[in-house]
């Protein structure tokens, strides 16, 4: 059975229907990609999964449990992180207090001291810029931060949007290098990207939604050499 | 020696429109909006003080820590059903009037239950008077209390949001709702407690400012609730050490005003300072200039 399992899933902004069924599954430590055009409607697929977004249809299922209608602060709890687009750290706190911030949902604090140090050893730049307000961090740094915060949960899933949107390309390779590290770790990886070339390279499975439907799915690999993917989507 | 004198009554009243103030920006920092009815919590503390100590003959400390409960209760009750069903309205506009309206609504019961004249309210801070220069400037108990109570209120409010899990929560609602919610803050529980806070302190602005002008009306916290508000404004509202600072400055330049230009247009002094000081620096003056991101 799937990890995560979305089923017809149908949202509105308003009356504008902006999901209109859309169905995916994510196995345990697969690494899955949703690309698509902007406003296809892949960040309003990772705020309802996450509960941001009320679904109108559908559901959503993770680990077998129905999380349709789970509220968003609960969701992290159940191991599902959520890396927002636009990083959207906490700029006025320090890099550690948004680490901490991170790990709210925990109680035991060894284990939280625990997670601070795997997160600084791979993210050594937050440890030197620990003390830093993290609104004075470059683009790539905020990046690096909201990935960390989100690992300071230890969640089974994370769920990534955008994280290479205005990066310059050395930060874009290390964002992907370090996606690569977290799914060595066991941890499965949901990852909606612009860019579908570096996406597609590093995912094992890929949907591309369009308008709000889901138009192809398959293996990365597949879908990388797909004529009409590339046209669409690589710019090929 | 007059001088010092009114400084100090300036202070002392300043400390009274910080605590208010500070109600007023913890609200607007976390939960963004302007709740206008905060300045008739005050009234209700005042009320449930003198009510529990000449009705029910309860002891001062136990009418306090009751107003205390009853402003907390009412401030979270008032923020479940007035303002939380406007969260997702459209326009800020709804919760603001619907504020307005919770305002009269309280004053109005008030009036209903203890008439329109004014009650003179009892003793409840008995400290002796502290006389300084042989005599010749005397400080008055409540106005010591009320200061050092607001110095350990703006000390432990500012430890508790940055120190303690619940403080950060507050931060974490206050800068982004939507990054908190994803953190596991949930949200609605921590505007709760925002305005727990809030009333509470309301509370113990109730009872230090009947202490100090002992007369009580329904209409009591209308004008200082709008002063702290000012207060809040003048400080950068969302900010505690601006709360604190503005409302003592505005404390001091109401009684120098009074005292050296005209008790009359004491008031309009301070709106004057207001508008003075928006011209200048629109975000007050702790206030953070934010910058739109795109």
């Amino acid at each position: 059975m799937a990890m995560l399992e979305v089923k017809d899933l149908h949202v509105y902004y308003g009356v504008i229907e902006a999901l209109k069924g859309v169905s995916f599954e994510v196995n345990q430590g697969e690494v899955i990609a949703l690309i698509g055009a902007n406003g296809a409607g892949k960040t309003t697929t990772l705020h309802t999964l996450t509960g941001l977004l009320p679904a109108k249809q559908g559901s959503i299922i993770f680990d077998g449990k129905d999380i349709t209608k789970v509220p968003a602060h609960k969701i992290v709890h159940m191991g599902i992180a959520h890396v927002p687009e636009g990083r959207r750290v906490f700029s006025e706190l320090s890099v550690y207090e948004n680490l901490i911030m991170g790990a709210y949902t925990r109680k035991e604090k060894a284990e939280i001291a625990e997670s601070l140090k795997t997160v600084y050893t791979r993210f050594p730049r937050l440890e030197e810029r620990k003390n830093q307000r993290a609104g004075t961090l470059s683009g790539g740094e905020q990046q690096m931060l909201a990935m960390g915060r989100a690992l300071m949960s230890k969640p089974r899933i994370i769920v990534m949007d955008e994280p290479s949107m205005g990066l310059s390309p050395i930060f874009v390779n290390e964002i992907f290098d370090i996606i690569q590290k977290v799914r060595e770790t066991g941890t499965t990886v949901l990852l909606v990207e612009q860019n579908a070339k570096k996406a597609l390279t590093i995912a094992d499975r890929a949907y591309v939604l369009e308008t709000g439907k889901i138009s192809l799915s398959g293996k990365a690999e597949d879908l990388l050499h797909d004529e009409s993917v590339q046209k669409a989507y690589l710019g090929e | 020696m007059s001088f010092i004198s009114y400084l100090k009554d300036g202070i002392s009243l300043g400390s009274i429109y910080a605590i208010i103030a500070l109600g007023y920006t913890m609200v607007y920092g976390i939960a963004k909006m302007l709740n206008f009815a905060h300045g008739d919590v005050i009234m209700v503390g005042a009320f449930v003080i003198l009510a529990a100590i000449t009705k029910a003959g309860l002891s001062p400390l136990l009418s306090v820590l009751l107003a205390i409960i009853v402003c907390t209760v009412l401030g979270v009750t008032i923020e479940m059903i007035a303002y939380r069903p406007l969260r997702k309205a459209s326009s800020n506009l709804a919760v603001l009037i619907t504020a307005i309206g919770v305002s009269y609504l309280l004053q109005n019961v008030a009036l209903l239950i203890f008439g329109a004249d004014a009650k003179s309210f009892v003793t409840v801070i008995d400290v002796p008077a502290l006389k300084l220069f042989d005599g010749q400037l005397t400080i008055k108990g409540i106005t010591i209390v009320t200061i050092i109570a607001c110095i350990v209120i703006m000390a432990g409010l500012t430890f508790f949001v940055k120190k303690t899990k619940p403080g950060r929560a507050m931060q974490a609602v206050s800068e982004d709702r939507d990054a908190a919610q994803l953190m596991g803050i949930n949200v609605n529980a921590t505007i709760s407690l925002t305005f727990a806070i809030g009333s509470g302190l309301a509370a113990i602005a109730g009872l230090l400012l009947c202490s100090a002008y002992p007369t009580l009306t329904p209409y009591t916290g209308a004008m200082p609730g709008i002063k702290a508000f000012v207060a809040a404004v003048f400080g950068g509202i969302g900010s505690i050490p601006g709360a604190m600072i503005g409302g003592i400055l505005l404390g001091v330049i109401e009684i120098f005003g009074r005292a050296y230009i005209s008790s009359q247009v004491a008031d309009a002094i301070v709106f004057a300072v207001l508008i003075i000081v928006l011209l200048v620096r629109p975000a007050g003056l702790f206030g953070k200039n934010i910058q739109e991101k795109v």
